[in-house]
C-alpha cells in the first residue's frame, strides 16, 4: 500500500520552547557542535490506490498543520 | 435568553460555564459536539478542557466536529461566540478567530489568579466593563502562548481587536501580552483566562467573570 509521508514544523518566527529545551539537554550532555533544534511531526498515511497528490496537500495543509505557525511538507512515494 | 454550551470529548469547563450562565441569568442549554443542532440558542460558549486529548494541536479536531460546521456559519450570521481556554483553541482552529495558541514559553502548566484589561468594552460578551478596566479571573494552561506573524499582529492591533491585554505578568509568554481577541464584528471573542470560573464568592477570586454572561443577554436583545 503506498505510503505518504507529512513532516510538518514550526515556522521559522514562532519560537519554539521544546526544541530549545532538548538543545539545552544536548548541551548538558556534551554535545555542543549542536546549534539549534527544531522539534516537529511526522505523520505516515497509508492509501488506496495511486495517492492523490491534490488531495494530500489539502489534508497536509488544512488538517495535519496549521498553516498559522506551521510549514508542512508532503512526500509522495517514488515510482 | 438561550445560551448554548458545547460539550467536546474532554471538554472539562462545561458545567461551570453553564453554572455562570444560570447566575447571569440566561438558561444554559447543553450542545453536543457530535450533532448538526444549535437548538435555537442564541449565544454559543465552547468551555475550556483537552477536547480529544489536545491530540494533534490543542482545538484542532474538536474544530473539525459536526457541530462546529454549524457554530462557524451561524457567527458569520452574528451568532455570539464565547471561547475559553480551550474553547478559544478551538475557535482559532475553526479560522473564526485568528492566530494561534502554542505551547507556553517557560513549558510549565501554569495555574493562578490573573489581572487582565479590558481593551475593548464593546463586544458582544464585554459590554458590561469599561474600557482599561482591570479584572482578577483564574487562567490555567500549558498551551496559552497567543502567537502570529508580526504583520498580522500590526494589523489587528490596528483593527483594534485586542480585547485582553495580561498585567502584572504575562503568564504564558503570549505575544504582545495579548489574552484575548474579538472578531470583526465584535461577537465572536476568545481568551486564555476563565471567566467563569469567577462568579461567585465562594469559589473564585472575584466575580469578575459574571460580565461577560451579562453583556452577552443584553446583546441578543438589541440584536
Amino acid at each position: 500500500m503506498p505510503r505518504v509521508v507529512v513532516d510538518v514544523v514550526l515556522k521559522p518566527e514562532i519560537s519554539d520552547p521544546q526544541g530549545q529545551a532538548v538543545l539545552g539537554a544536548l548541551g548538558r550532555l556534551g554535545h555542543d557542535s549542536v546549534r539549534s533544534v527544531r522539534q516537529g511531526k511526522h505523520f505516515v498515511l497509508e492509501v488506496d490506490g495511486t495517492p492523490d497528490e491534490a488531495e494530500l496537500k489539502q489534508i497536509a495543509e488544512t488538517l495535519l498543520a496549521n498553516p498559522v505557525i506551521e510549514d508542512v511538507e508532503l512526500h509522495l512515494p517514488k515510482d | 435568553m438561550r445560551i448554548g454550551v458545547i460539550t467536546f470529548p474532554g471538554s472539562l469547563d462545561d458545567v461551570d460555564a453553564a453554572r455562570a450562565v444560570r447566575l447571569a441569568g440566561g438558561e444554559p442549554v447543553a450542545l453536543w459536539h457530535g450533532d448538526h443542532d444549535l437548538k435555537d440558542v442564541d449565544a454559543v460558549v465552547l468551555p475550556g478542557g483537552f477536547s480529544y486529548g489536545d491530540y494533534l494541536r490543542a482545538g484542532a479536531i474538536a474544530a473539525r466536529s459536526p457541530l462546529m460546521q454549524d457554530v462557524v456559519a451561524a457567527a458569520h450570521g452574528g451568532l455570539p461566540v464565547l471561547g475559553i481556554c480551550n474553547g478559544f483553541q478551538v475557535l482559532c482552529e475553526a479560522g473564526l478567530l485568528p492566530g494561534a495558541l502554542t505551547r507556553n514559553s517557560h513549558l510549565h502548566f501554569r495555574n493562578r489568579d490573573q489581572l487582565l484589561r479590558v481593551e475593548r468594552a464593546d463586544t458582544a460578551w464585554t459590554s458590561d466593563y469599561a474600557e482599561g478596566q482591570q479584572i482578577l479571573i483564574p487562567v490555567k494552561n500549558g498551551e496559552g502562548r497567543y502567537v502570529a506573524a508580526d504583520a498580522d499582529l500590526d494589523r489587528l492591533e490596528g483593527e483594534n481587536r485586542v480585547v485582553f491585554r495580561y498585567v502584572e505578568g504575562n503568564p504564558n509568554g503570549s505575544s504582545r501580552d495579548i489574552a484575548g481577541v474579538t472578531s470583526a464584528n465584535g461577537r465572536v471573542v476568545g481568551l486564555m483566562p476563565h471567566p467563569e470560573h469567577a462568579v461567585e464568592d465562594l469559589t473564585g477570586p472575584s466575580t469578575d467573570g459574571l460580565g461577560f454572561f451579562t453583556s452577552v443577554l443584553k446583546a441578543v436583545v438589541s440584536a
